[in-house]
């Protein structure tokens, strides 16, 4: 394998390995959140800063790769993707640290685990848990096929967040000394839906390697479905 | 290693090295570029004497390689250049066949065991991943091979007498881009076994190839660190003007 090659492999097994990190700390936000358990909280948080290192050591070699390779095509679409990509996944860190760190919130008690059945977190969990992990298998084989269905899914998971909303404003009518708490379930709603975006956003990016189109500003979903 | 101290070299008058410090590490890949008449080749061809064939050129300054300061006068320059082999920009094979072009240095050291020939000629060219396209017409002319196999042989030729340093003098400039990178693929590799000192215009080649790098201008050594360091983010103005193309 040429060095240049060499170097390529390097930056995806770094970026395997932070995805891996990201995926998990999601699903232990998942169990951290439906289970109580603060001391899973506090490992999410320390584990956030490997999060971190993952993204400024990446960032750092795709600088290097462009000043020492000055790669053209597929290679300097990668490199691009890359950078966006770790950006990326370093927010959705962000995300899992920061419903981490609202357990540890001392305004917000035990689940109410009716509520949480009403708005279906567990659901959002694994469907943000399941586009992440389908993104990850998505440029690990190169293949932008399942683009599409991704894209579907974060429309559902915003439609659940949408959901939400009404079923939030009752529950406060219902249990107006539980205002504050509700708030609060609504932006771990909310962080989710975020993370359905990012997920929608690192599917542009691998639409932009494997197959050199722009989904940016356009409609996306349609964009991939013409493929 | 390889430690220069305060080399000054002249052309009759003219200065053309100017108080040039610097260290290379054994097994590693040293790089020098610049513009053209900034003395890079001039300072490359210090390091086997090759300048010592010119008439009115002077040199002070200490050129200490492995401990022994290579300018005294108690070298066997014969014997110094034995360490030390040198690649030029064009293929210069001797119109002699592919197999006696590789024992050429062997054999002026008076090395003409026929096994021992063989087995060298093989391990060179095998080094120079030449070994398989060649194997088969060892005893025709060097001239019936490409440029790029020209040059792989030209490698093969200076490393048969095992020297520990290798000085490459714009290696590809002569070559198109597939003899580019085999030739690139071959430093990497060569770099295990020998320290290689080459001179490019090719920044690029510089960049991808080296882990330091020289930037030459004027006869001075301007800067001289590691490759990624002075490809992302160079300490001298004067350097970042001359790899972002604002001069040079």
């Amino acid at each position: 394998m040429k060095p240049t090659e060499l170097e390529l492999q390097a930056l995806r097994t770094e970026t395997d390995e932070m995805w891996k990190l990201v995926l998990s700390q999601i699903e232990k936000a998942k169990l951290c959140y439906l289970s109580y358990d603060r001391e899973l909280a506090f490992e999410i948080i320390s584990r956030e800063k490997r999060v971190n290192a993952y993204d400024s050591k990446i960032d750092s070699d795709c600088e290097n790769y462009i000043a020492l390779y000055a790669p053209v095509a597929i290679d300097l679409r990668l490199i691009l993707s890359l950078l966006k990509i770790v950006n990326t996944l370093e927010r959705i860190g962000d995300f899992a640290e920061s419903i981490a760190r609202q357990i540890l919130d001392e305004d917000y008690p035990k689940i109410d685990t009716a509520l949480a059945e009403e708005l279906q977190i567990e659901t959002v969990f694994d469907t943000v848990i399941t586009m992440l992990m389908e993104c990850y298998i998505a440029f690990d084989t190169e293949n932008t096929k399942l683009s599409g269905k991704i894209l579907a899914t974060d429309d559902k998971v915003d439609q659940l967040y949408y959901d939400a909303l009404p079923i939030l404003s009752n529950y406060i009518l219902a249990n107006p000394e539980k205002g504050v708490y509700s708030l609060k379930t609504l932006l771990i709603l909310r962080k989710l839906e975020r993370m359905g975006d990012h997920c929608s956003n690192i599917v542009e990016e691998i639409v932009f390697y494997i197959d050199a189109k722009v989904l940016k500003h356009t409609n996306p979903k349609k964009s991939v479905d013409k493929q | 290693m390889i430690k220069t101290e305060d080399i000054n070299f002249y052309y009759g008058d003219f200065q053309a090295i100017k108080n040039i410090s610097m260290e290379i590490e054994p097994n590693t890949v040293t790089a020098f570029i610049g513009p053209s008449g900034c003395g890079k080749s001039t300072f490359l061809r210090l390091f086997n004497r090759m300048n010592d064939l010119i008439d009115g050129t002077r040199l002070t300054g200490n050129f200490i390689i492995d401990g022994q300061n290579i300018y005294d006068k108690s070298v066997q320059v014969d014997e110094l250049r034995k360490n030390i082999g040198m690649v030029f920009q064009k293929p210069n094979p001797f119109p002699k066949s592919i197999f006696e072009n590789v024992a050429y240095g062997l054999r002026v050291n008076g090395n003409n065991n026929k096994k021992f020939l063989e087995e060298r000629v093989e391990e060179a060219l095998k080094s120079t991943a030449l070994w398989d396209e060649v194997k088969d017409k060892l005893k025709k002319s060097a001239f019936e091979l490409s440029g790029g196999q020209q040059q792989r042989l030209c490698i093969a030729r200076a490393l048969a007498v095992s020297p520990s340093i290798l000085l490459m003098d714009e290696p590809t400039s002569a070559l198109d881009p597939i003899s580019t990178s085999k030739i690139e693929e071959l430093i990497f590799k060569l770099k295990q076994d020998y320290t290689i000192v080459i001179v490019t215009h090719n920044m690029q080649q510089a960049a991808r190839i080296s882990d330091k790098t020289g930037f030459f201008m004027l006869g001075e050594l301007v800067e001289y660190a590691d490759t990624k360091k002075l490809f992302t983010n160079p300490a001298k103005t004067e350097t970042q003007n001359y790899i972002t193309g604002r001069f040079g």
